[in-house]
């Protein structure tokens, strides 16, 4: 076998895998979050559709989403590979097992709740990339995204699954932003402390933006 | 001094690794709370043996903590409820008069139960005659200082090979992961001078048999670190996940 691969397909490669397309991912949700809360502006959502229009068009922008959608499938995959893998190396289960006196419930559900992720995501992409990206809805000018954005989450029960989305999300990285530099190697006693609280951080600021914007839409706290 | 205890066992029982077993209890009575865990398992076979039953299977050895064989699953947690200590040095105060004590052996498809307690680990000898070693003979121990060691280097190799090889690590870990034991045997020789010419040979044909052996991949919950007795720490795993990635990617090897 060669170097290459012997690495890509060891436990260690894997997890290395999860940790580069893990932290690419983090790095695209700060941007998403970034222009999403445009719209707390609470212009009519016109600065918002500017910037909606901007990333629509714009060659750098439409490249990096392929190599989101890649990334995000190798993640989603290699997750949902991983945790087979791992629950299979126990066949046979404790009788007693007590996982709270050594760690975080979220820590050792990850697959749980990356799949919920998963299910979300397929939700959010037909509700707002389908139709801004596959059809004319938002290019013809018939609709603007914010517009869009008014029709989906006038349902509450769209708004109740967008809350159930986020707080898997905030669990999944309040645990997957500091493991993430861990798989990579990098532990250390002067950086690691500054990653774990920059970590924690970044998991509630993220998710507090985003489970606003369903509910200030919901509700009209933003017109 | 408190009293004695009373107290409620369920051992798993378990007669070869082609036994299907089950749990089985026990009352011990008057057990004294300054009586070690394992010295209330004699108490318990001395009953069983008594009564012509045939006694409970259990690993031990050194009964001071530092030969690793003590493996039993206490109450959801490897060693038992306490931090820092093996089986053995779990004393009988950590626990209540009354209780029910759930006693169960360390649980990895890599960790057969060989009968009741007593679990075969020599996956773990295998990871170590893969790589764990270095060939030349290096003589006699140096005098003081005449290789020069860091500090921070000599106490990073020292901590790391505090490890005793128990796999509490393995036995806590939900993906029953070998990543700790792993890691802390790399590192011990990947800090010292003795161990630099096989560094990347080392890295790469140990993180192998540990794959092969059917452990889980880590996901970083921390559990064996919180779970091991001699406190090995994650910054570990993190050094041999680079140490792999580097012998893998800028070594260059058949
Ligand atoms: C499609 C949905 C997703 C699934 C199925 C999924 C699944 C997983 C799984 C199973 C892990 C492994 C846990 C571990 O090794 O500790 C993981 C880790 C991680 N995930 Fe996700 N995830 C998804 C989406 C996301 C998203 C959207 C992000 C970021 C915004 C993200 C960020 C991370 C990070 C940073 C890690 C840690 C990587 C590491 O420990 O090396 N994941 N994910
Ligand atoms: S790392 Fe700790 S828990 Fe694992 S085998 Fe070594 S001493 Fe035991
Ligand atoms: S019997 Fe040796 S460590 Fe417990």
């Amino acid at each position: 076998m060669g170097a290459f691969s012997f690495l890509i397909n060891s436990s260690i490669g894997k997890k290395i895998i999860m940790g580069i397309t893990g932290i690419f991912l983090v790095v695209f949700l700060a941007v998403h979050c970034f222009v999403n809360s445009l719209i707390f502006v609470n212009d009519g959502g016109e600065l918002f559709n500017k910037a909606a229009e901007f990333m629509a068009h714009n060659i750098l922008i439409r490249t990096m989403e392929i190599f989101l959608f890649l990334g995000l499938i190798i993640h989603a995959l290699q997750g949902m590979n991983l945790t087979f893998k791992n629950m299979n190396a126990r066949k046979v289960k404790y009788y007693k097992f007590n996982g709270n006196a050594n760690s975080k419930w979220y820590s050792r559900s990850m697959g749980l709740l990356g799949t919920l992720l998963a299910l979300f995501l397929i939700l959010h992409l037909k509700h707002f990339w389908y139709v801004s990206r596959l059809t004319e809805e938002i290019t013809s000018g018939e609709d603007t995204l914010f517009g869009e954005m008014k029709e989906v989450f006038a349902n509450p029960i769209v708004v109740a699954a967008y809350i159930i989305g986020v707080i898997s999300l905030t669990y999944h990285l309040l645990h997957g932003f500091q493991s993430a530099f861990q798989s990579l190697g990098l532990n250390h006693r002067k950086y690691t402390p500054f990653i774990k609280s920059l970590g924690f951080w970044y998991s509630i600021i993220i998710s507090v933006l985003f489970a606003a914007m369903p509910l200030a839409v919901h509700f009209g706290w933003i017109k | 001094m408190s009293g004695n205890m009373n107290l409620t066992l369920k051992v798993w029982r378990q007669k070869s690794n082609k036994d299907k077993g089950n749990f089985e209890e026990f009352k011990v009575n008057d057990i004294s709370p300054d009586m070690s865990f394992l010295e209330m398992f004699d108490v318990l076979n001395e009953q069983l043996i008594s009564k012509g039953n045939e006694p409970i299977a259990f690993d031990h050895d050194c009964r001071e903590g530092i030969c690793g064989m003590c493996s039993m699953f206490i109450n959801g947690r490897p060693h038992g409820p306490k931090e820092g200590i093996t089986t053995c040095q779990l004393h009988m105060r950590s626990f209540a008069d009354g209780d029910t004590i759930i006693v169960e052996p360390w649980r990895a498809n890599a960790f057969p139960v060989i009968k009741d307690l007593v679990v075969d680990r020599s996956a773990f000898d295998r990871i170590v005659s893969a790589g764990g070693f270095v060939s030349v003979n290096t003589g006699n121990a140096q005098d003081g200082n005449a290789i020069p060691i860091s500090k921070n280097d000599a106490d990073i190799a020292f901590a790391a090979a505090a490890c005793i090889g128990c796999g509490a690590c393995v036995a806590a870990c939900k993906n029953a992961s070998a990543m700790l034991f792993v890691s802390a045997k790399i590192n011990q020789l990947a800090h010292l001078p003795q161990g630099q010419p096989e560094r990347m040979q080392r890295a790469r044909a140990m993180v192998h048999q540990m794959d092969k052996e059917g452990f889980g991949a880590c996901t970083n919950t921390g559990a064996c670190s919180a779970e091991c007795p001699k406190e090995i720490s994650l910054v570990n795993i993190a050094a041999m996940n680079c140490e792999f990635v580097k012998a893998n990617v800028v070594d260059s090897h058949e």
